[in-house]
């Protein structure tokens, strides 16, 4: 999904939260400074270690935490600044918290009506359907909270919060307390939501791959600071940012799915600037909209097509910038193909051998297999 | 041997008292219990430690300061003859009084453990579904806390059904109004009708022990776990 420019320009949250908190017990201090305008739709990831303040951020704006000043309006709404401190209640938001939160004392029917008995606009049974289906409810919805597995609580919990219709959903490390195949389970009901529903999210990660699949745009935090916001694909062809570790770097694509080859298995995807091939997915969204992650080391650069190669997809690039790598061996290249900058990891040899320099014109090679869902 | 209409008039007495008491204590105890399980002041130590009086002072004791501060010349009893109610000490109105303070811990303390056992947690989930203050204490809190106001109800009144020393310094023997069945039992032994006395001490005795089983029982079901009113 290509993020749309907004045309109103009202689209928009801006917050900004200060807050100091001193454990005396643990003699430590924490700080939490920040101060960002995110377009107010698709997924804004915000990643950092632990204790780097994302979920106090998150919490903040939940107003379930007290800033020491803040100021925090969604889409030139006020809900927070000298005067006006909206009670949590009172602000339209979906919550869904790391671990399970459902109430015990209630079934999954319970833990839904919940919500939309309290939402301010009537419940649309449409809707209501929509999501029951989108989060695969149907079956359980008459189970016990207890007698549902991590991964089955955590979509009752995204569909709960779903109902209230909020203006903004945020979410804290929702996988965090699954463990791997449960993760996998889960991930692509939440890539729905962000095709389904226009509700802008607020996603609280840790994981590199769950923005690469998930994000449009990023907020890193350290240490209670922002450092470096942006759009997804230009935070993983971005260089200089300090949390990403080397093998990390690559491109995120947001694509559509032209058509598939079912005898060998393979799909064709186009993105802003060519089109690729690469082997079919289980978890195709709606919309035919896929999003791809290439990693820089998954990229070969020759200076002419190639014919006689096991590899499908050559793209015809220019270059434009290079930079050394601090390791030594290798070299970091961006290329340019169409609107899209491509991130390729070659070895300082190859850069010699080919000549390579800016400006000059290209093929990039990428492996199908190598492109990561 | 039957129950005399006096004996009837201290068992009607004792369970009107106890029932009295029991539910002025869970719309007075709620709010204490609240704020004791969520502050973070310095001063829930002490309210906490004052709370739990009863539980370790004799009844004399505390039937002698309510004595003394609702008697004619104390501030209650000042306070309550500026009123035009008269004084408290010796009427209906006086014993439930004594016996809030006497039962309040066994009320306040099971409350709070079921408060502080719920955590923050499923009140900031409610907060976050579009539930205000009052709603989100009766569709979460008192849901989730159910055992622990169950406990504090059947304790509250079991205590209080049990009392004597402080009845006996503050309400006296005055038929129908503060005799109930634990100064009855003394008073006939007063006047050596053992027979009586044994009937409604046997009463009193297989009362108490069933409210007893009755609320093990009900804990364990619940969790498992033992009674407990303490903190």
């Amino acid at each position: 999904m290509v993020a749309k420019a907004s045309d109103s320009g009202k689209h928009i949250i801006e917050a900004s939260f200060k807050l100091e908190r001193v454990n005396e017990t643990l003699e430590s201090s924490f700080t939490l400074d920040v101060d960002f305008s995110i377009p107010a739709e698709g997924v804004t990831a915000v990643f950092g270690e632990s204790g780097s303040g994302k979920t106090t951020l998150l919490r903040c704006i939940a107003g379930l935490e007290q800033a020491d000043s803040a100021r925090l309006t969604i889409n030139g709404d006020i809900w927070q600044d000298k005067v006006t401190f909206k009670a949590t209640h009172k602000r339209s938001i979906g919550y869904v918290f790391q671990e399970p939160s459902l109430f015990t004392h209630l079934t999954v029917m319970g833990n839904l009506s919940y919500a939309f008995k309290r939402a301010n606009k009537a419940l649309n049974n449409e809707f209501y359907k929509q999501i029951i289906k989108i989060m695969g409810l149907n079956t359980l919805l008459a189970q016990k909270v207890n007698q549902l597995s991590g991964g089955e609580k955590q979509r009752v919990a995204i569909a709960r919060a779903l109902l209230l219709k909020p203006k903004l959903l945020l979410m804290d490390e929702p996988l965090a307390s699954l463990d791997g195949k449960r993760k996998l389970e889960i991930l692509p009901y939440i890539e729905k939501l962000r095709a389904s529903f226009g509700i802008p999210v607020l996603y609280v990660t840790h994981s590199i791959d769950e923005i690469a699949r998930l994000a449009d745009h990023v907020l890193i935090l350290q240490k209670g600071r922002l450092v470096i916001q942006g759009n997804v694909s230009e935070l993983f062809t971005n260089i200089n940012v300090p949390l990403l570790s080397r093998d990390e770097m690559g491109t995120v694509l947001d694509c559509d799915i032209l058509k598939i080859d079912e005898q060998w298995q393979l799909m064709k995807v186009a993105f802003n600037g060519g089109q690729l091939w690469l082997p079919v997915r289980l978890d195709i969204l709606p919309d035919s909209q896929c999003r791809l992650r290439i990693l820089a080391s998954d990229i070969s650069v020759t200076l002419r097509p190639q014919s006689d190669t096991s590899i499908l997809n050559q793209l015809r690039v220019k270059i434009m910038s290079i930079t050394p790598e601090i390791e030594g061996a290798t070299t970091l290249l961006k290329v340019k193909t169409g609107a899209t900058i491509l991130l390729t990891r070659i070895t300082n040899k190859s850069l010699s051998e080919l000549g390579l320099v800016c400006g000059k014109i290209v093929w990039v090679q990428v492996k199908s297999v190598a492109i990561l869902g | 041997m039957n129950l005399t209409p006096d004996d009837i008039d201290a068992i009607w007495l004792t369970l009107r008292l106890a029932t009295t008491v029991t539910l002025l204590l869970l719309v007075l105890a709620t709010p204490i219990a609240w704020w004791l399980a969520k502050t973070q002041s310095w001063l829930k130590i002490p309210i906490g430690a004052l709370v739990a009086l009863p539980l370790v002072l004799p009844p004399t004791v505390l039937g002698f300061y309510l004595l003394v501060f609702m008697g004619p010349n104390g501030p209650i009893g000042e306070f309550t003859q500026a009123l035009g109610l008269g004084t408290l000490p010796f009427t209906f109105s006086g014993l439930v009084l004594a016996s809030m303070v006497y039962s309040l811990p066994f009320v306040v303390q099971p409350i709070q453990n079921a408060i502080e056992s719920i955590g923050d947690r499923p009140i900031e989930v409610a907060a976050t579904l579009g539930a205000g203050p009052f709603d989100r204490f009766f569709s979460v809190v008192l849901p989730l806390a159910k055992p622990g106001f169950i406990t504090a109800t059947i304790l509250g009144f079991a205590h209080t059904v049990g009392e004597f020393g402080i009845v006996l310094m503050m309400g006296g023997s005055i038929p129908q109004e503060t005799r109930v069945v634990s100064i009855q039992i003394y008073d006939h032994v007063e006047a050596l009708q053992y027979a009586n006395a044994h009937l409604l001490a046997a009463i009193m005795l297989c009362f108490s022990f069933i409210v007893l089983l009755g609320l093990y029982g009900f804990q364990r079901k619940r969790s498992g776990v033992g009674l407990h009113y303490g903190g």
